[in-house]
């Protein structure tokens, strides 16, 4: 069994417009569907993180704060799963729902610290 | 007579562990086989005396005495015992060895939670742990220890001793986790009283009394880490909350015959109101601090069981609940359940092909669920399935429930 980072993409909400509770529920419904379809299989290693705009990026001397304007997409967050190939892996990354929201999907390998 | 007849089974149910684990917190767990002799003796010599003498008035005060003066007489007797235990247990100045035997209540439940820890102890087989708390802990002959496993007394003789030994080779103590070891060590005793209360709740022995007595045990014992301040985490609220829930059905899903109602064929009249209050309750303590454990969802999951209405909302709440349990760990049978939620949610389509994702290929409860799952769909398909599980299944309760759905589509 590997194991393989899943990353999220996708361009930033624009305008500030704030969801309703019953909005996000139906904005994280696919997701934890999703990742609980993964779950079922027992291929989810770490259902992982979604992430802040909150940040910075830093590049020799210069840090740059968010929320990123300049970049297109954005990470959203992450999970870990396992399955025994690489091709298993993207076939379970089809199903993610951030690719009908016009966002993308990167598939690693994870590389253990000790091998 | 007949006082006597029910009078000291049920003061063995609930004294023996207590003597045992008092007695095992003075001499030491490696000598906890002595603690169980002289509790069994106290109680022999309690049947003798009280059938020709009658009942004393106050019977528990009665065992402790003897329990008190068996253990200095065996002290006593074994001088080897005397030199390794006595420097530890305290002398009096009048006699040579006088041990204190606290059987106050305060020494009585700190013992009994220090023989939890030190028996739900993950050197020794789940199995073990289930089968020496039965003993020591519940006051569980062997034999009904052997019945709930559907075991033999030997076998079950063999694996307790060996457990013993192991714990004793371990240099087990009966003591209290040092305060930054408590989660740690509280989580192998929340699995092995949440294994103990399965053990009663799904067993396949026909013995509905004892399986009932083994879930009221595990239930006891956890209202005893609840009791405790130092114990009294959040998880072992909701393991507690979510052992209220299940045997608020005690009576509605066993039938006439003993045989088992499924959750969907329940009369709600006959659930236990006052058990499903009792679940609220401790799930709402339960509810502080950020950690959610499995005991928490599950907890959750029965509570949306307690309102049988198959209103949508309810199953969307179940889906994600299970989702998340999937999150933290996962198990066959809640890929299983979780499926069944999302058909209830979001319709059989969707859940007959994230069901054939799962491949639980020898898993009569898969087959079942896609039996369900087909059923009215492609009734052909459904019966197929329902007849693989058929091959699989091996409790009679198991078959019958398997052969009632095919009976019902045909």
């Amino acid at each position: 069994m590997k194991e393989f980072l899943l990353i999220y993409r996708n361009v930033p909400p624009t305008g500030d417009a704030v969801p309703t509770a019953e909005e996000l529920k139906d904005i994280s419904k696919p997701w934890l569907d999703w990742m609980g379809s993964m779950g079922a299989q027992n291929k989810l290693a770490n259902v992982g993180n979604r992430l802040g705009f909150e940040g910075a990026s830093l590049r020799g001397d210069l840090v740059t704060d968010g929320p990123y304007a300049e970049i297109k997409e954005l990470i959203l967050g992450y999970s870990i799963i396992k399955t025994e190939t690489l091709a298993e892996a993207i076939e379970q990354a089809k199903g993610c729902p951030v690719l009908a929201d016009g966002g993308s999907v990167e598939v690693r390998a994870i590389v253990p610290m000790n091998s | 007579m007949s006082a006597n007849n029910e009078l000291i089974p049920h003061l063995f149910r609930t004294e023996f562990s207590k003597i045992t684990a008092v007695l095992g917190k003075s001499f030491g767990f490696e000598h906890i086989e002595v603690a169980e002799d002289i509790a069994s003796d106290t109680f022999l010599l309690a049947a003798e005396t009280w059938g020709m003498k009658g009942v004393p008035d106050n019977p528990v005060a009665w065992l402790y005495t003897v329990a008190k003066n068996r253990a200095k007489d065996y002290l006593k007797h074994h001088q080897i015992f005397v030199d390794k235990v006595g420097p530890g247990v305290k002398q009096s100045s009048t006699e040579g060895y006088e041990i204190e035997i606290d059987l106050s209540a305060q020494n009585i439940t700190d013992s009994q939670l220090q023989m939890m820890f030190a028996v739900c102890n993950p050197l020794i087989p789940a199995e073990a742990q289930i089968g020496l708390s039965l003993r020591i802990l519940c006051g569980f002959g062997i034999e009904e220890i052997a019945d709930a496993f559907l075991s033999n007394k030997e076998t079950i003789n063999k694996r307790l001793f060996r457990a013993k030994e192991k714990l004793r080779a371990e240099n087990v103590r009966l003591e209290f986790p040092a305060p930054g070891q408590v989660d740690k060590r509280l989580e192998a005793v929340l699995t092995t009283l949440y294994l103990l209360f399965n053990e009663g709740y799904y067993s396949l022995s026909q013995n509905t009394t004892l399986r009932q007595d083994l879930c009221l045990e595990a239930m006891r014992l956890n209202f005893l880490l609840v009791d405790n301040k130092t114990t009294s985490k959040p998880a072992v609220k909701a393991l507690l909350a979510l052992m209220c829930f299940h045997a608020s059905r005690f009576e509605a899903r066993t039938g006439a015959e003993g045989e088992l109602i499924l959750y969907d064929d329940q009369d709600p009249a006959l659930w236990n109101a006052e058990l499903i209050q009792q679940g609220k309750y401790y799930l709402n303590l339960a509810a502080e601090g950020n950690k959610i454990s499995k005991y928490h969802i599950e907890a959750a999951i029965a509570c949306e069981h307690t309102v049988k209405a198959d209103v949508p909302e309810k199953w969307q709440n179940i889906l994600g609940l299970y989702n998340q349990l999937l999150f933290i760990e996962y198990s066959p049978a809640a890929a299983l359940n979780r499926t069944y939620a999302l058909a209830k949610a979001d319709g059989k389509e969707i859940a007959i092909r994230e069901a054939e994702k799962l491949k639980l290929v020898n898993n009569h409860l898969y087959y079942s669920l896609l039996g369900y799952l087909y059923t009215g769909v492609d009734n052909e398909r459904a019966i197929a399935h329902l007849n693989t599980a058929l091959k699989l299944a091996k409790s009679v309760a198991d078959k019958v429930a398997i052969q009632k759905a095919i009976d019902r589509i045909e």
